[in-house]
């Protein structure tokens, strides 16, 4: 009978198991009482980052933090304790970040997840780290849904956001051009949208002065066909809210066909090695923009203390990293905000204390920072950056001009 | 036990006991592992249930699929719509996403059904690719949420199981798999599997036999395309969160290193072939974060070349290869080729 025998066989299989496990530790996933107990020498901080996949080159923000956080343990770490930055790669697919993500929390009991890299992937592990109540710490994406104290408490994004970027140049637009007539070339996703949504916010009872809208998908070659539709709609000022490749074919096809309106481009694209550079700088003079940290590609920054201090870690501790990206400088700034955080939590280590140190950063400057720009937080606002400057490229650099504008 | 047909051969009389041992010891596992680890062996029971479902087409039908993440997202997409817009209860998702991706793998095999090889391998790239754009079209973004997906609600134990989350979904996952498992092995015994092979390994003759090969093939597709969406209604669950980015292009293609890695035309290769695309790239990751594509590529040229026919044919080997030391010398020599590719020449 050999059913029979196979059946009795997984009977005596499944309870000699049976008893094994009943004999075992205390199941690993049982909730630890990680919020109330204080850590040991080490704070164990976990990330993911897309080191493989289609967004690969954003990678480097995880390599240079991890530079960082090996550079601060040599030199004594916080208050002695160390920084340990658990990396893995999620190939920015969302299933890969929920399964690091509950790797990093469950197995490898990280205080925080810092820098999460992607809107999609960030919008996967939302919901869990709410529930699991661990810091979902400066979500590396531009998307305007992190910021929700209120719902989502653990949560919060470092970039400035779309649509408040997309709002600043509105309500300038409003201010100072009241009889434009504006074009807006956007890439079709969730951050164009975004981006639209919010200059048309900024621009209020203004934002019928928009004449014309094109947008463009990543996998387009080019985007000469949109700025051809765009210059015969007669506009005078054109908002470009595209990536850096099609922001340079956008910024020189426009000056090719001889279009020559205000052109606002959005800080995504604002890099003069990147960006700029190939479009023709000659071609660029006179482009709007936002920038909230310098650009390592800016002569005017050659000198600037800050700038020098980046480029000597540049050198030394992460020797491959590129010194024209500017992500490289976003990802230090990102990684000294978080220093900060933790030296703000002093003795008390938690992840209740991190997600409480990171809402109550005051007057916070990193300096890679533009001069003037300030990292604020409360229980209340989530947003790190609430003060902007425009600034104009005189064909080398970006100058500052105007006043400081608030976001909100 | 000898067979007279060649086709019988592949698929055997199932080995009762292994399988027991398997299905104890999968039953045991997740009382002694931690919720993590157990949400890592759901993800892969739900891989080797999709990598089955394009197995069946690919490997017994000889049907490149470059597209079988499409079906999976078809299928996960049911799931979550009906989850989140119309409150239907999860477990009854399942049946219904995988009626979807029948209806939706027969009419593509229908269309399909004219185009043999490379022609095929194009027209699904093409469903491959396009689908995670088609999700965020704007006229159904309200359904799929656009870019930003869906996340979901957990199934739970009903109460009264002592089970966390993590464990009763992988039970689910695994009595689903079992059930699929055992219905392909069935098939492939049957009629419908022989003439599926005849299809694949000499067209010609098995329409000179009078079989309808679009048919069959365009039926093929709907089953394995079921299979697969069904996989993917339960990597849904097991996931939360549904978005275009969860299925590039890229998913497809793991699929199809899956299947050939784990054991073309073998059901249990599926299982290997699931355990590889779910830990290879961690491994790979672990190993290097500068390059961990490479790494990856690296083991994948080494897995097939070092086992031509897949684990599971490396395991079939050594098994025999086993065997063999306690039996006469003789019958060392005395094997089939566990995966025949047997041309009408």
């Amino acid at each position: 009978m050999p059913k029979l025998a196979s059946l009795s066989s997984l009977l005596v299989v499944a309870a000699s198991l049976a008893s094994a496990c009943s004999r075992s530790e205390p199941n690993p996933s049982s909730d630890r009482a990680k919020n109330s107990a204080p850590v040991s020498a080490t704070i164990k901080i976990g990330q993911t980052m897309p080191y493989s996949g289609p967004a690969s080159a954003y990678g480097t923000i995880g390599k240079l933090q991890t530079a960082f956080f090996k550079q601060l343990n040599r030199t004594g770490g916080i208050k002695g304790k160390k920084v340990e930055l658990v990396t893995l790669d999620d190939a920015y697919s969302p299933p890969k970040a929920v399964e690091q993500v509950r790797k990093l929390v469950e197995q490898d009991t990280v205080l925080a997840i810092f820098q999460p890299l992607g809107t999609p992937s960030n919008a996967a592990i939302h919901k869990y780290l709410n529930a699991k109540k661990i810091p979902q710490l400066f979500a590396a994406t531009g998307a305007s849904q992190w910021n929700d104290p209120e719902h989502f408490p653990w949560t919060m994004g470092f970039n400035i956001n779309y649509v408040d970027e997309g709002r600043v140049y509105g309500r300038y637009i409003a201010d100072n051009q009241p009889s434009a007539k504006i074009a807006i070339l956007f890439q079709n996703d969730d951050y164009g949208k975004d981006y639209s949504k919010g200059l048309k916010e900024g621009l209020g009872e203004k934002a019928k002065l928009i004449v014309a809208e094109a947008s463009y998908e990543v996998s387009d070659p080019t985007v000469d066909s949109q700025i051809a539709t765009l210059k015969g709609s007669g506009a005078d000022t054109f908002v470009n809210v595209t990536t850096p490749k099609f922001a340079a074919q956008a910024i020189r096809r426009a000056y090719d066909i001889g279009w020559k309106p205000t052109e606002y481009l959005n800080n995504v694209s604002a890099s003069v090695g990147s960006v700029l550079t190939p479009a023709g700088l000659e071609k660029a003079v006179g482009l709007v923009t936002i920038a909230y940290y310098k650009d390592p590609t800016d002569k005017q920054w050659a000198d600037d203390a800050g700038m020098k201090e980046w480029r000597e870690f540049m050198t030394k501790e992460y020797p491959e990293g590129n010194l024209d990206d500017g992500v490289n400088v976003y990802a230090y700034i990102a990684a000294q905000t978080l220093v900060q955080v933790l030296k703000q939590c002093g003795d008390d280590v938690t992840s209740e204390n991190i997600m409480r140190q990171a809402a109550n950063l005051k007057d916070f400057a990193p300096a890679q920072l533009l001069p003037g720009i300030k990292i604020n937080t409360g229980p209340k606002d989530y947003v790190l950056f609430d003060q902007l400057q425009l600034a104009r490229f005189d064909g080398k650099s970006w100058v500052p001009f105007g006043p400081v504008l608030g976001v909100r | 036990m000898p067979s007279a047909l060649p086709v019988r051969s592949m698929v055997g009389p199932p080995p009762r006991m292994p399988v027991a041992l398997l299905i104890a010891a999968a039953c045991a596992l997740p009382f002694l592992l931690g919720d993590y680890r157990v949400f890592q062996l759901t993800l892969v029971i739900v891989h080797a249930i999709a990598l089955l479902g394009l197995n069946l087409l690919t490997g017994y039908a000889g049907q490149i699929s470059l597209g079988h993440g499409a079906f999976y997202a078809v299928g996960a997409y049911t799931t979550a719509i009906l989850m989140e817009h119309f409150g239907v209860p999860y477990w009854l998702t399942i049946p219904m996403a995988g009626a979807v991706c029948l209806a939706a793998g027969v009419l593509f095999g229908l269309c399909a059904s004219r185009l043999e090889n490379l022609y095929l391998a194009l027209a699904t790239f093409g469903l491959g690719v396009s689908l995670p754009q088609i999700l965020k079209y704007k006229h159904i973004e309200h359904w799929t949420g656009g870019v930003q997906g869906i996340t979901l609600a957990k199934p739970t134990a009903p109460s009264g199981i002592p089970l966390s989350p993590d464990q009763w979904l992988y039970f689910l996952v695994l009595l689903v798999m079992i059930v699929l498992f055992a219905g392909a092995h069935n098939l492939l015994r049957g009629h419908a599997g022989r003439i599926m092979v005849a299809i694949r390994d000499c067209p010609i003759a098995a329409r000179a036999m009078g079989i309808d090969a679009a048919r069959y093939k365009s039926l093929t597709f709907g089953v394995s395309a079921m299979y697969t969406g069904i996989a993917g209604a339960l990597g849904s669950m097991a996931v939360q969160f549904v978005g275009p980015d969860s299925f590039s292009f890229f998913l497809s293609l793991s699929f199809l290193v899956g299947i050939v890695v784990g054991g073309i035309s073998t059901i249990s290769g599926a299982i290997y072939g699931a355990l590889f695309i779910q830990f290879v790239p961690n491994v790979a990751g672990d190993i290097s974060k500068a390059a961990p594509s490479a790494i990856y590529g690296a083991f994948l040229i080494a897995v097939v070349y070092a086992m031509p026919h897949g684990v599971a044919g490396a395991v079939e080997t050594v098994v025999r290869r086993l065997r063999a030391v306690g039996a006469e010398p003789r019958r060392a020599t005395d094997h089939r080729d566990s995966h025949p590719r047997r041309n009408c020449a």
